[in-house]
């Protein structure tokens, strides 16, 4: 069990990593990965709404929107299949969870809010939050292994941005040829740490 | 109903002066994963295409009805009724395109263009010009995926639209296909490239380090 959700998280994070495998996230990923503190604090409050979101969204979709899914509210509802509405409630849940993960830190960690604060708004149209709900759903996980999914694309995605910011920061020595100054450099940066993270795959725990 | 100089502009400039890809860095995110296939790289386009102006559509026709603090959330409900529309749609009509597209499909909610084609341009302009406008970035936004798709296909699998134009070696033919170009890393290099030649071909697009 343990060695299961294990290996689920370690793919999730390095060989499945969501910015550099699925391209997910990319445009606050290429947008906010100028500086490390900022790429940092970005990521961890992906984490955060990561784990909140996935589980909560298994369990919507594993009690409400699954085809046959409203059986237990009565036995008629069984051949009811509202997956068509999946898309519609996941972006309402990610956008009120935000909502409502921005009101409790301010009021109960004023801190982490002033860090957090301007990347949290952000982060409800960030594709990788969406994109991990939708994952999980076509892959099928249960409500702990969403959990896991959610840490390990989390961090993945953390490790991913806070990397490009620390070259980027250091690129501003290169002498880089003018057309490919900013994003061009940047896309070539990312495909070569795509590269890297391939070197994870073939792992197996 | 004109189709003047104004008009043509809004249309024409997202193409290649304001491109939302190579210029203004918007939806990448759920673009390159279907660009190793032309196919799959058209009926995306066509889809986000689709969702652009419709989504501008509507929300200019109710712009001055959307309070502001909410309105966020409106747009990503218009957004979001469209895209589950065009999913649909692609399920009934080309189901095994809708297979390989898989949670691509959903991601355009997210997509940054739409978002932003609604939040920046419809929300201060009338219907027409909006829709227009969003069919010019949906176009714009597509022209990157076509070419990239292009290179990714001929180069990765030897072919256009599944049709063998280079022959591999794996089924007797004489040319190595190129595996880095179907991995996800080939997609962020060619990207690169793309906007090094419009910038290179467009200088006053350049930005500092």
């Amino acid at each position: 069990m343990l060695e299961h959700h294990l290996s689920l998280f370690v793919t999730s994070a390095f060989l499945e990593n969501m910015a550099l495998a699925f391209f997910l996230g990319m445009c606050t990923f290429l947008a906010c990965s100028k500086k490390v503190d900022a790429a940092f604090g970005l990521g961890c409050a992906v984490i955060f709404v990561l784990v909140i979101t996935v589980p909560l969204n298994n369990a919507l979709y594993s009690l409400l929107l699954a085809p046959g899914a409203m059986a237990w509210i009565n036995p008629s509802l069984a051949d009811v299949d509202l997956s068509f509405l999946s898309f519609l409630t996941f972006i309402g849940t990610i956008a009120a969870v935000v909502q409502i993960v921005e009101m409790v830190l301010d009021r109960f960690v004023p801190s982490l809010y002033a860090s957090l604060g301007i990347f949290l708004p952000l982060i409800a149209v960030n594709c990788a939050i969406l994109g991990a709900s939708l994952f999980m759903v076509e892959r099928d996980y249960n409500f702990a292994e969403s959990v896991t999914f959610g840490l390990g694309s989390g961090v993945g995605w953390l490790l991913a941005i806070t990397a490009l910011a620390a070259i980027r920061e250091q690129m501003r020595y290169s002498n880089v040829p003018p057309g490919l100054r900013g994003l061009g450099i940047t896309f070539l940066l990312t495909g070569l740490m795509a590269i890297g993270f391939m070197a994870f795959s073939g792992i197996q725990l | 109903m004109q189709f003047g100089k104004k008009e043509r502009e809004t249309v024409l400039d997202p193409l290649f002066n304001n491109n939302p890809i190579a210029l203004q860095v918007l939806g990448i995110c759920s673009a390159l994963a279907v660009t190793t296939k032309m196919e799959t790289a058209l009926v995306m386009s066509l889809a986000v295409t689709a969702v652009t102006m419709c989504s501008s559509l509507v929300v200019s026709l109710l712009r001055n009805n959307i309070p502001p603090s909410i309105r966020i959330i409106v747009q990503l409900s218009v957004i979001a009724t469209f895209v589950i529309l065009t999913d649909q749609i692609l399920k009934a009509y080309l189901f095994e395109i809708s297979k390989q597209l898989s949670v691509f499909v959903g991601l355009i909610i997210t997509n940054c263009i739409v978002m932003g084609r609604a939040e920046g341009y419809a929300m201060q302009n009338g219907p027409y010009m909006s829709a227009l406008d969003g069919f010019g970035n949906g176009v714009g936004y597509s022209l990157v995926l076509m070419a990239v798709a292009f290179f990714r296909e001929l180069f990765g699998s030897g072919s256009l639209f599944g049709v063998t134009i280079l022959n591999p070696v794996t089924s007797g033919g004489w040319y190595t296909t190129n595996g880095l170009m179907v991995l996800a890393p080939g997609a962020f290099f060619l990207i690169g490239f793309f906007i090094w030649a419009i910038r290179t071909w467009k200088p006053e697009q350049l930005e500092d380090n």
